[in-house]
């Protein structure tokens, strides 16, 4: 497998304050990447020096071995998108307004959308299960569809490479379950790569193929989640106790917590 | 309704008012006599009102929608960055020192371009921008400069009052058709250069940093916006002096009509503010005629309840 998207020995951060200290990382072609790690450990940093939100101090950052800095920001858009949490705005954009915009990277400056851009953000709508939802606008949706739509929108960029930022921390379980297994269709059968923060241990086990631990904005340790998910580790990072046992059904480890007082 | 037809409803309306402006006034002059010799130098008059109307009208709303997206809040006006308060400022220090009539324009618009500059080096944080900080320093330095005028004015008398009240509170009289085209260029060409962000200020309006994830560079098109916003109103207070709410309701409105969408919201705002404008300008000059109310007045006066209804009525803006 060919790395998709390099990272050496990256620093950055907000102002003078580093928070990623020198972090490398590959992530291979189709991989399901997960981000985890403490609050404050740098994972959503990561995330914002990865798609250039943020500046970078010192390393770099290749995609398909070309500096991302380098590479115009709309042709970086239309190969790599980024899923935020949970969107909030005072204009009431339509949920069909919303996910064209997810074509703005393909579009020149006044150029109107295609029939084509139309149908993709249609596609995209139907893969997310919100196309019952195209003219609500986003103030009326709960949390669980404005996911769903802001999934959509980056999906109608087309990218390769996909970022998000707990994607599920607003959602219930069934919606929770829903959206990953979403992203593991597409990944599986798209060709799509994604990399993912989420602080629930046993879905990042259930899903990824690999996971990354963070620890103060560096990586503590990488490979599989059977490498990754052991207890000396997690009690090392998070400093709490915790079980791993399997998985009754999919026979991956499996994170119990212990209740400090009985 | 689909857009066609509501595009089509404003351009009609909009004909039908700018009639309305060139046939009713202080005297009225029947349609069939309009185009009379003897009716030419009221017709030009009022035909130079009616242009100004759709260039003030246009240009405070479009700017007030570009500054609402830009800092995504939609109680932005265009007077945001202390534009106002720094031509009046100048205006009533041109009065009090004499001078001549022809040079207030001039002494208007260097006064708000001089605000401008405080107000954006004030609100400038290592090269960016923060929104918060632009609204603050727009306020602080309205407030400042506004208190100054009152200073002035309470030292000077009142004859320097008398003078700046049209400017205050804004007129559509136009005195020297060249101003009005010295005006137009920048005001025409800030609304073009604004309709061509369209697109951005769509992603813009959803945060900045969602529009970098959509491959939008927002901080520079948040300066080159501001820039030109400030630019606009400037030029516009020079022949209009300061008329408020227009870039405030207008846009408003007309997000309710056809939603938020930039690229259809500019052009049919401008629509919608010049036939606003034209019969605020209408009621100023027939209501009490042949006193002419100063147009902020009556923009205020309509513009205030119109506002809180919305306000109260949809939380939908």
């Amino acid at each position: 497998m060919s790395a998709l998207l390099k990272i050496n020995n990256l620093r950055g951060g907000y102002h003078k304050e580093d928070i990623i200290k020198g972090l490398s990382l590959d992530v291979n072609q189709r991989d399901f990447l997960v981000i985890i790690g403490p609050n404050g450990s740098g994972k959503t940093t990561l995330l914002r020096l990865l798609t250039r939100v943020l500046s970078l101090k010192e390393g770099e950052i290749l995609y398909k071995d070309e500096n991302i800095l380098q590479m115009n920001l709309k042709r970086f858009c239309r190969k790599v998108a980024f899923v935020s949490g949970d969107i909030s705005t005072d204009f009431s954009f339509t949920v069909e307004e919303l996910v064209l915009m997810g074509r703005i990277p393909h579009l020149k400056r006044l150029q109107y959308e295609t029939k084509r851009d139309i149908e993709i953000a249609r596609e995209k709508l139907v893969l997310t299960d919100t196309l019952n939802l195209k003219d609500k606008r986003i103030d009326e949706l709960s949390a669980g569809e404005r996911q769903r739509v802001i999934i959509a929108q980056a999906l109608a960029q087309e990218p390769e490479l996909l970022f998000l930022d707990e994607p599920t921390s607003h959602l219930d379980i069934g919606h929770q379950v829903q959206i990953l297994d979403l992203l593991k269709k597409l990944n599986r059968g798209s060709n799509l790569t994604i990399v993912m923060i989420l602080h629930d241990l046993n879905l990042a086990s259930a899903y990824s193929n690999r996971i990354v631990l963070l620890d103060q904005g560096m990586v503590f340790k990488e490979g599989t989640p059977e490498e990754v998910l052991t207890y000396q580790n997690i009690e090392k990072v998070y400093k709490t106790v915790v079980l791993v046992n399997d998985h009754p059904v999919t026979g991956k480890p499996n994170v119990v917590l212990v209740p400090g007082d009985r | 309704m689909s857009l066609n037809r509501k595009l089509l409803i404003l351009f009609l309306l909009l004909g039908a008012v700018i009639i309305f402006g060139l046939i009713k006034g202080a005297v009225n002059i029947p349609l069939a006599n309009l185009l009379l010799k003897d009716n030419q130098v009221i017709l030009n008059l009022r035909l130079l009102r009616v242009i100004a109307a759709i260039l003030v009208g246009s240009g405070l709303a479009i700017s007030g929608i570009a500054l609402q997206a830009i800092l995504r809040n939609p109680l932005a006006e265009p007077y945001l960055l202390g534009t106002s308060s720094g031509a009046g400022l100048a205006a009533v220090i041109a009065v009090i020192i004499g001078v001549s009539r022809i040079y207030m324009p001039l002494a208007a618009f260097l006064g708000a371009v001089l605000s401008i500059i405080i107000v954006y080096n004030l609100s400038r944080e290592k090269g960016m921008i923060a929104d918060k900080s632009l609204i603050l320093s727009g306020v602080i330095i309205s407030v400042a400069f506004s208190s100054v005028i009152v200073f002035l004015v309470s030292l000077f008398g009142n004859e320097a009052m008398h003078e700046m009240n049209w400017w205050l509170w804004g007129s559509l009289q136009v005195y020297d058709y060249r101003l009005l085209l010295l005006v137009a260029f920048p005001v025409i060409l800030g609304i073009c250069v604004i309709y061509f962000f369209a697109q951005d200020l769509n992603a813009i309006s959803m945060g900045e940093e969602a529009a970098m994830h959509l491959g939008i560079d927002a901080q520079n098109i948040k300066k080159i916006l501001i820039l030109v916003t400030a630019l606009i109103s400037a030029s516009l207070i020079c022949i209009c002096g300061i008329i408020g709410f227009v870039g405030l309701i207008v846009p408003h409105m007309m997000r309710l009509v056809v939603g938020p969408n930039h690229k259809v919201l500019i052009p049919m705002t401008c629509l919608a503010a010049s036939i606003f404008m034209i019969l605020c300008d209408l009621m100023s000059r027939t209501l009490f005629s042949p006193v002419e109310i100063p147009i902020g007045v009556i923009t205020a006066i309509i513009g205030a309840p119109v506002f809180i209804i919305l306000l109260k009525k949809g939380k939908r803006i």
